[in-house]
């Protein structure tokens, strides 16, 4: 009885102090919001922001509701996140691997590189990106060419835009393309199983990514068009390009500051993964008379990216809440839009830092899920 | 199971403490604000973080301008010295925030006077010190000449958590024009950033384009056109719930704008305590006993007009003689055809 007593009293105490905290916390709140006559509630969200975005994914105009600014403002973190994820990723992959290289020069500048990067802190470099390096491009009327058809300015990046016709018929293809590819893999393993025969899986499956979609051009009424960037004279000394697609300075200063920085620790993470597969694994491979490539991929990845998993998921879910600084340079993400403006505008200071935070919350499980799944996928198989 | 017990008082005790605290706050008749800065030795006001002006810090951290004039005639009435104030530089974001959580006791912070201000986030604007209203700067070389020019696709730098963002909407919404608000959290941020080229037009308050155009690279190669989109009364703000604290703050700034109008300034202001007219007796504490009304002594309003100076000698120190706005437009007396006009203090 005793022992139970012990055991319990202490656990059910410490949920009743966190019961009483929170509970403390949410009648203080009230009492001072009452005494100071702010009201609390979110009703606010469906009335009209009445204040525009400089950049949005989705059609967005200050007739909207301030829970369409949130989605805006959501939409962008999503968007600087996802892309510095992507270039984070292969840049740090191919820096680990480097520093790794039997070349002097290669195995040094990678070493720099990390070294430099990652010792600075990334306001720093935001700021550097958006007001010493994006500040130092022509403006419009100045710009060359770059390929010919896009344009580097001070006012942003601007490329030509995909006019589509029948663009449904060319991604069902290339959805057909992907099916196919799994079924050629599952027959290969089969294959590789019961007859012990390979087949080159990996050409066959490009192959087919190229060949189905180009299909649909020559027989699907597929056809791809493009609209081009065209300056236009807004007075006599300023300018700015019409048609294509704008990138604005903000994003692409944010993307480079949060794909440079959180790239040298991802490489460190792929370094850290292929040091840690022993040699003698890859001595074996390679006298059972596996090539190279085969090592590597049969042998060393495998063992390396329970390594590299882990502790790059925790890069991705600092580089998501890193984006949070785009407020510094007024890139209109979820803190500048819904944190920012639409707090300012509505006072509602506590439902709306409530609502940032969760989403935040949200976002980064999101992350931690989809990457523990793929951790458990490729964890050690004990039978 | 004594422990546990120990444990369980202790934290009873701190809860106690907690509670007695949050109710501690809820009672105030009297001004828990005005008792508080007197406890504290120093009155805590809220301001820009850096308005050429209106509040600006030099180089040695001291704070001039008409909204740190304010701060500075609370701190005269209140506690008898006008130094003893404690500014908090403060981002338009961070402002009413600031007010709110008791951080700072005065906003006097170029803030627009509106009703959903004044009614829905628990404040209280206690009057004007500026009426100003927000306008365009381009550059001189454009040749736009008015904001009728404006085509579509022009970009235009601003400030965040301002009524500027929602003016700017109305304005180009109703016109048709499409544009791109690029929006900056900080006012230097939004000076380096049109300066850069980044925008073709900066939009504020007219006052705050015409301090910061002192910030520019090339001041004379840049234009405040002459259209004004919007009203924007910019003055102090209280916390909701302490009206005597409120009617303080109110009084001094109203204390400021008659004196001038009764012509009592900095210098005069000892010899017109033996002045026939019995208004401006009143004004220099020597007849009535207005003071007590707040729970202030007799001199209060004395003090102010010695330390501080009243509204005209304020705005020629500040904004005038700094080339800022040499003229004073709607921020003239009545009585000279301005619509500066506050109540009688009686």
């Amino acid at each position: 009885m005793n022992n139970i007593l012990k055991k319990f009293i202490p656990q059910i105490l410490a949920i009743l102090f966190v019961i009483l905290i929170f509970g403390f916390l949410t009648m203080n709140a009230q009492t001072n919001m009452d005494n100071r006559g702010i009201d609390f509630g979110f009703g606010f969200l469906s009335q009209e922001s009445s204040f525009d975005v400089q950049f949005s994914l989705i059609e967005y105009s200050g007739s909207d509701s301030y829970a369409r600014a949130f989605l805006v403002g959501l939409l962008n973190t999503l968007l600087v996140s996802f892309i510095s994820i992507i270039i984070c990723t292969i840049l740090g992959v191919i820096i680990g691997v480097a520093r790794l290289s039997s070349n002097y020069l290669i195995k040094n500048a990678a070493a720099w590189y990390v070294e430099f990067f990652r010792n600075i802190p990334l306001l720093l470099q935001i700021f550097f990106w958006y007001y010493a390096a994006l500040r130092a491009l022509p403006l419009p009327e100045k710009a060359n060419a770059w390929f010919g058809v896009t344009y580097m300015t001070v006012k942003g990046y601007y490329i030509p835009a995909m006019v589509w016709e029948n663009l449904n018929v060319f991604l069902y293809c290339g959805l057909a393309a992907i099916i196919a590819i799994i079924v050629l893999k599952n027959y290969a393993n089969n294959l590789r199983d019961t007859q012990g025969k390979q087949i080159p899986v990996f050409i066959y499956s490009i192959g087919l990514l190229i060949v189905l979609p180009l299909l649909s051009f020559l027989f699907g009424g597929v056809s791809l068009g493009f609209e081009l960037p065209e300056l236009k004279k807004l007075s006599k000394i300023s300018y700015i390009y019409e048609g294509g697609i704008s990138l604005p300075p903000e994003l692409i200063a944010l993307v480079l500051a949060l794909s440079l920085y959180t790239s040298t620790f991802v490489a460190e993470c792929v370094r850290a993964g292929i040091e840690g597969v022993s040699k003698g694994q890859k001595e074996a491979a390679a006298s059972v008379g596996l090539t190279p490539n085969q090592v590597l991929k049969l042998v060393i990845m495998p063992q390396a990216l329970r390594i590299i998993i882990p502790p790059t998921t925790n890069q991705y879910l600092n580089l998501t809440k890193n984006s949070s600084l785009a407020a510094a340079i007024a890139y209109p993400d979820l803190v500048l839009v819904f944190a920012g403006t639409a707090l300012m505008q509505t006072g509602k200071a506590i439902e709306i830092v409530s609502i940032t935070m969760l989403t935040y919350l949200t976002i980064s499980l999101t992350i931690a899920a989809v990457m523990n799944w793929y951790n458990k996928k490729i964890e050690i198989k004990e039978k | 199971m004594f422990k546990i017990i120990k444990q369980l008082t202790s934290l009873v005790a701190m809860f106690a403490v907690l509670f007695a605290f949050s109710t501690e706050t809820m009672a105030a008749k009297k001004s828990k604000t005005l008792e508080n800065t007197k406890k504290r030795g120093f009155v805590r006001c809220g301001v820009s973080q850096g308005l050429p002006g209106f509040s600006n810090a030099d180089e040695s951290g001291n704070w001039t301008g008409i909204d740190v004039d304010v701060c500075r005639a609370v701190a005269a009435a209140t506690l008898g010295d006008a130094t003893k104030v404690k500014f908090t530089p403060l981002s338009a974001k961070e402002r009413f925030t600031a007010l709110t959580s008791g951080e700072i006791d005065i906003l006097s912070r170029n803030t627009t006077w509106t009703l959903s201000r004044d009614a829905d986030i628990g404040l209280t604007f206690v009057g004007v010190n500026f009426y100003d209203g927000q306008g365009f700067m381009v550059r001189k070389g454009s040749g736009i000449a008015s904001t009728s020019e404006f085509k579509n696709g022009t970009s235009v730098c601003t400030n965040l958590g301002t009524t500027t963002e929602l003016n700017m909407r109305d304005f180009f919404d109703s016109r048709g024009i499409s544009y791109e608000p690029v929006v900056f959290e900080k006012a230097d941020e939004v000076v380096a950033a049109y300066d850069a080229g980044r925008c073709d037009t900066y939009t504020t308050d007219k006052s705050g384009l015409a301090a910061q155009r002192t910030k520019l690279s090339a001041p004379n190669d840049h234009v405040v056109l002459p259209e004004t989109i919007s009203k924007e009364p910019l003055g102090p703000v209280v916390r909701q719930g302490d009206s005597v604290w409120e009617d303080i703050v109110r009084w001094s700034l109203n204390t400021m704008i008659e004196a001038e109008e009764y012509g009592v300034n900095s210098s005069n202001a000892d010899m017109m305590k033996t002045s026939n007219n019995p208004a401006i007796k009143r004004l220099v504490g020597a007849e009535g006993e207005l003071g007590a009304a707040f729970g202030l002594d007799n001199d209060w309003n004395l003090r102010i007009i010695k330390q501080v100076g009243n509204y005209g000698e304020s705005y020629k120190r500040n904004i005038a003689d700094t080339g800022i706005l040499p003229d004073r437009g709607p921020n003239e007396l009545w009585t000279k055809g301005g619509i500066l006009y506050v109540p009688p203090a009686r």
